[in-house]
């Protein structure tokens, strides 16, 4: 069977699967619609967790990133396990003892202010809605490459899979399809990994691959993996593969930015609602990194090694010598065909010269005629509009394809090939769904129950949910058929906005009785004035200027967060100790959180 | 049902707690700021099993600690919540 035959067959298997588990497990109340009736077993959390936690960023274009960044892209690595430490340690448990349903309602509670609670619902659905145009954007991609329909159908494809589990289900349709969709997307991920870690160093276990001798006619040889690539990229004039290229300091705060960023990220804080105890909020916890380390481990990896494939087979070869798209081991022109491979003959000798540096400006443009077919050049390849660098570098390899064209350029099964494009899916669309819920509790909730209309009846502000969630998924699908231009400048906004704004006041709310409303508001308004005028300026005003000379000592807008931060802390601990302590109320409150309950039964009643 | 814990109990439950998540969070900031991006030149001139250390730190060892970490607050919490509550633990 070829190709397009198992990617039919295989996420269509999948997406019954997912379809028949939302029937299933339908949500009959609003406590079912939020949080799953709070009766989720901590293993299946845990890999719900997972899922949710990992986007199609995380399994389509961070291996991608990394095998472009080197030793740099462990930022990614770090960041977002690091960044859920964080918040396994301080903020989950808290969180699950004060017991309502989102963040916005312990931000109004414990803040004892209605605006602040409006504040974090605004801030919570932008977060979610950039998040969800990033995983709508990988459901477009992987349909289209794989099942060779329009972006548009693939994204409206996606779009009703999730409108039915998710509107239908609520937290408890979610929470199971998400189980589903973790056992599909690991398995896509390993698959590859463990056979390409066995051809290239007979090591069946992908993060010791890593470091294994490169096999030579069949066995082990005497040169490592990653000396050999080191090789490869020096004889091509990459910089080696084990050498950062950005700063220290900048690492360091983009770390910094992309852990806190992460850790206050409202669809998996959500998560440790669903679940019965806090203890089984701290194991589920536990669970969940253990299953995402699984995937974060052998990233490294595919990034290796997806980099040692790829420059050891296009580098120097005759564009008009390589497989045509379709045929077997035609990847290299499939993927040119779907827009995310491109190559210019800058010296007109019709081999494709890869070194470092950008071949043109921007992303590849390509040229069409009037029916809107591709105008081709003189060895075939697809001619393109974009103005030429000077540099001898002449090929365009988008970073996110690197996961999905991994197993084509290694040449694995067709099978393997189709197993990718359904995890792909899965993550996309777990994630998505998780953000979809994380809006339409926050709108039917926070919004219309806790602030516009008290009064609502239960079965009325489930509907409420019902619809708000409808209504996201197609914002969400708008945003997926029509991408804006600047995604990747959004999100680096979204993790510098969260980093400045809600992680400061969440923490100081648990750790510190003292911090008021006063302090924590003014904190917060500094931190994203900060840092969004930061990013502004840098991203959108004076895009020129976007370089260490002129960054904040050497801190790119990725990692300004992290003062946003720091400056937030600052201000909110000043104002809160020169203004009045918060209510007695509050404080008691703030007990409830940090004591189990048991403790202070007589105390409260 | 037994007795609520006393507020000296419940405040050296807190204390713990605290003093549990500085040391944790400690080895967390080394392991990753530290080995894997302030130090990572210096650990790469030793290796691990084919891979520089400081590498290997930044891309796999701090991961492994982070769950490891996490493993260990469960454990202590457990055993925190049950010195606090005593038999009404479960």
């Amino acid at each position: 069977m070829d190709v397009k035959t198992w990617t039919f067959l295989i996420v269509g298997l999948s997406f019954a699967l997912y379809i028949a588990i939302a029937i299933r497990s339908r949500a009959t109340s609003t406590g079912e619609f939020y949080v799953a009736g709070k009766g989720v077993p901590s293993l299946a959390n845990g890999m719900a967790t997972a899922a949710d936690w990992m986007s199609a960023a995380s399994f389509i274009s961070m291996a991608g990133l990394i095998s472009f960044m080197g030793r740099d892209g462990a930022m990614y690595l770090m960041g977002w396990t690091g960044g859920y430490v964080l918040l396994a340690l301080l903020l989950a448990p808290y969180l699950r003892r004060f017991g309502k349903f989102t963040v916005p309602d312990f931000i109004g509670d414990r803040y004892y202010s209605n605006t602040a609670r409006v504040v974090a619902v605004l801030c919570a659905v932008f977060v979610s809605f950039t998040y969800v145009a990033g995983q709508m954007r990988g459901v477009g991609v992987v349909f289209s490459r794989f099942l060779e329909v329009e972006v548009n159908t693939g994204v409206i494809v996606g779009m009703v899979i999730v409108l039915i589990y998710a509107v239908l289900g609520g937290m408890k349709g979610i929470t199971y399809t998400q189980v589903a969709q973790y056992c599909v997307l690991i398995f896509a991920y390993l698959v590859p990994a463990i056979f390409i870690s066995i051809m290239l160093t007979g090591n069946p276990v992908p993060q010791l691959g890593l470091g294994s001798n490169v096999l030579e006619n069949g066995v082990p040889g005497s040169v490592s993996l990653l000396d050999k690539l080191n090789g490869l990229s020096a004889d091509l004039g990459f910089q080696a593969y084990t050498d950062g290229q950005k700063s220290t300091i900048d690492v360091f705060f983009i770390t910094a930015a992309l852990m806190v960023g992460t850790a206050g990220l409202p669809h998996v804080i959500v998560r440790f609602y669903t679940v019965k105890r806090v203890k089984d909020a701290r194991i589920s916890a536990f669970w969940a990194l253990l299953f995402i380390a699984i995937l974060y481990t052998v990233a490294p990896a595919v990034g290796v090694f997806a980099r040692t494939n790829l420059l050891e087979t296009i580098p120097n070869k005759e564009y008009a010598a390589l497989p045509a798209a379709k045929s077997e081991g035609g990847w290299f022109k499939n993927w040119e065909k779907s827009d995310l491979i491109a190559w210019v003959d800058k010296n007109g000798d019709g081999k494709i010269q890869y070194t470092s540096g950008p071949a043109f400006i921007g992303k590849p443009s390509f040229r069409e005629d009037d029916q809107g077919g591709s105008l081709l050049g003189k060895h075939g390849e697809r001619l393109l509009d974009n103005e030429k660098t000077d540099g001898a570098n002449e090929l365009y390899v988008d970073r996110d394809i690197m996961v999905l064209a991994n197993p084509e350029i290694a040449g694995l099964p067709n099978w393997v090939i189709a197993l990718v494009a359904a995890g792909g899916l899965a993550a996309a669309l777990s994630t998505a769904a998780g953000l979809l819920l994380v809006i339409s509790t926050s709108v039917a909730h926070d919004l219309v129950k806790r602030t516009i209309n008290p009064g609502i009846s239960e079965k009325a502000e489930l509907w409420t949910a019902r619809i708000a969630a409808g209504g996201a998924v197609i914002v969400a699908g708008w945003f997926g058929i029509n991408p804006p231009g600047f995604v990747a400048q959004v999100v680096a906004f979204a993790f510098g906005l969260a980093a400045s704004s809600f992680f400061p006041a969440i923490i100081l709310g648990i750790f510190w009785k003292r911090a008021n409303l006063y302090g924590v508001i003014s904190g917060m308004i500094v931190g994203i004035v900060f840092t969004s005028s930061y990013i502004i300026y840098f991203k959108f005003v004076n895009p020129a200027v976007n370089n260490s000379d002129h960054w904040l000592f050497g801190i790119s807008p990725e990692g300004i967060g992290t003062i946003g931060m720091l400056i937030n802390f600052v201000i909110a601990c000043g104002v809160s100790l020169v203004s009045k302590a918060p209510p007695a109320e509050v404080q008691d409150m703030v007990d409830r959180v940090r004591y189990p309950r048991e403790a202070l039964e007589s105390a409260d009643s | 049902m037994s007795e609520t814990p006393s507020a000296a109990a419940r405040a050296r439950y807190w204390r713990k707690n605290l003093s549990w998540l500085g040391g944790l969070l400690s080895v967390w900031f080394i392991v990753s700021y530290g080995c894997g991006i302030l130090f990572v030149d210096q650990l790469d001139k030793f290796k691990l099993g084919g891979v520089p250390l400081g590498f290997w730190f930044a891309q796999q060892g701090s991961i492994y600690v982070f769950v490891v970490l996490i493993a260990v607050y469960v454990l202590v919490m457990n055993k925190l919540d049950k010195e606090l509550l005593g038999d009404q633990f479960q």
